[in-house]
């Protein structure tokens, strides 16, 4: 519980800390060269890998094991194409992937 | 613009209207907040965390990827210092947002800590657009909107980690919306017309994470991995073509 509890407290910290940065650390000045070049490249690299990392464990086995999986991030990605709506791509990709999940009984 | 009834003079009148200004600036929120929330909340008891973890995050995490992030590491037995730094890196992505708020935001005293901390992807989505309607103060406008945000974000994690503790309900499947959540995050940076290199690292750096490194220490070989490929490639293309020059 302690893990949990400083886990908790450093997400709370950290979020805190990326969210007031720009406030104090360029109210007076703009972002130095740097800071903008990390903008461009590490949001999507970071998502990158969170994708991969939400995918790896998907094995290529019975139907059951990696169509819910790949069909809901398929349709995830499509929702947002199409209508740009998070929640409508998040609740419906989700939805689909636990229904096909049941339906194969995974 | 808005109009309002034309007359909005008296205090109280004016506290009315900026609560019922904020009220249905935040309407759309309000439905994606409550339905994220509530299934944040089931994740969470699902994967073996007391409930009361839920409106504890709620209130002083207040980040939905973040959140959903932290309890999908916490269940997968990652340390403290691992949580913290891909956070960090997770959040990366809000690094200059506050830019476009320093003047919205300049002045607001000690309530300002509080906007800052509430600086949610959909507060900054009204803030930045919305303006406070007229005989509105707008610090009034702009804490009261973030502040009803906030509620409904708890009032959703609240609500589905005690349905989740209290029904045998089977949440088989739902932490499937963290991976919708990057999903979405990912195509949001392809819109924003990044560099292309920069997915094809990702791709690449995720490849060979998978295949030299084991699934436990996959999220930090890919990032190191990725972020040694960009630097290398900004310090050799900045000597092709620098001259020298720093």
């Amino acid at each position: 519980m302690t893990r949990v509890l400083s886990a908790v407290a450093a997400v709370a910290a950290v979020t805190f800390l990326t969210r007031a940065t720009p406030f104090v650390l360029f109210a007076r000045r703009r972002p130095p060269v740097l800071v903008s070049w990390l903008q461009a490249r590490l949001p999507p690299l970071v998502m990158c890998v969170l994708v991969a990392d939400a995918l790896k464990g998907v094995r290529f086995g019975a139907p059951g094991d990696w169509v819910p999986t790949l069909a809901g991030a398929a349709a995830a990605a499509g929702l947002h194409l199409l209508r740009r709506n998070a929640l409508l791509s998040i609740v419906g990709a989700t939805a689909l992937h636990m229904g096909l999940r049941a339906l194969f009984g995974a | 613009m808005r109009m309002k009834d034309g007359s909005v003079s008296g205090a109280g009148a004016g506290g009315a209207s900026a609560f019922a200004a904020a009220l249905r600036a935040t309407f759309p929120v309000l439905l994606g907040y409550t339905t994220l929330g509530l299934a944040f909340g089931l994740v969470l008891v699902d994967s073996g965390l007391p409930w009361w973890l839920s409106p504890l995050m709620a209130a002083f995490v207040y980040a939905g990827a973040a959140q959903f992030m932290g309890v999908g590491l916490l269940a997968s037995g990652a340390g403290v210092g691992e949580i913290a730094l891909m956070t960090a890196l997770l959040n990366a992505r809000h690094l200059v947002y506050g830019l476009s708020m320093l003047e919205r935001f300049a002045g607001s005293g000690p309530l300002k800590s509080y906007l800052v901390f509430g600086l949610t992807d959909e507060t900054y989505g009204i803030l930045s657009t919305e303006e406070p309607p007229a005989g509105v103060e707008p610090l009034r406008f702009r804490a009261l909107v973030t502040a009803l945000d906030q509620a409904y974000w708890f009032a959703g994690c609240t609500a589905g980690a005690l349905a989740g503790s209290a029904l045998p309900l089977e949440a088989e499947g739902l932490d499937f919306a963290l991976t919708a959540l990057f999903v979405v995050l990912l195509v949001e940076q392809v819109l924003a017309k990044r560099p292309k290199s920069v997915f094809l690292t990702g791709a690449v750096a995720s490849g060979l994470a998978l295949v030299f490194v084991a699934p436990r220490n996959f999220l930090l070989a890919a990032m190191g991995i990725g972020m040694a490929i960009l630097l290398g490639a900004r310090v050799s293309s900045s000597r092709r073509g620098g001259g020298g020059d720093s």
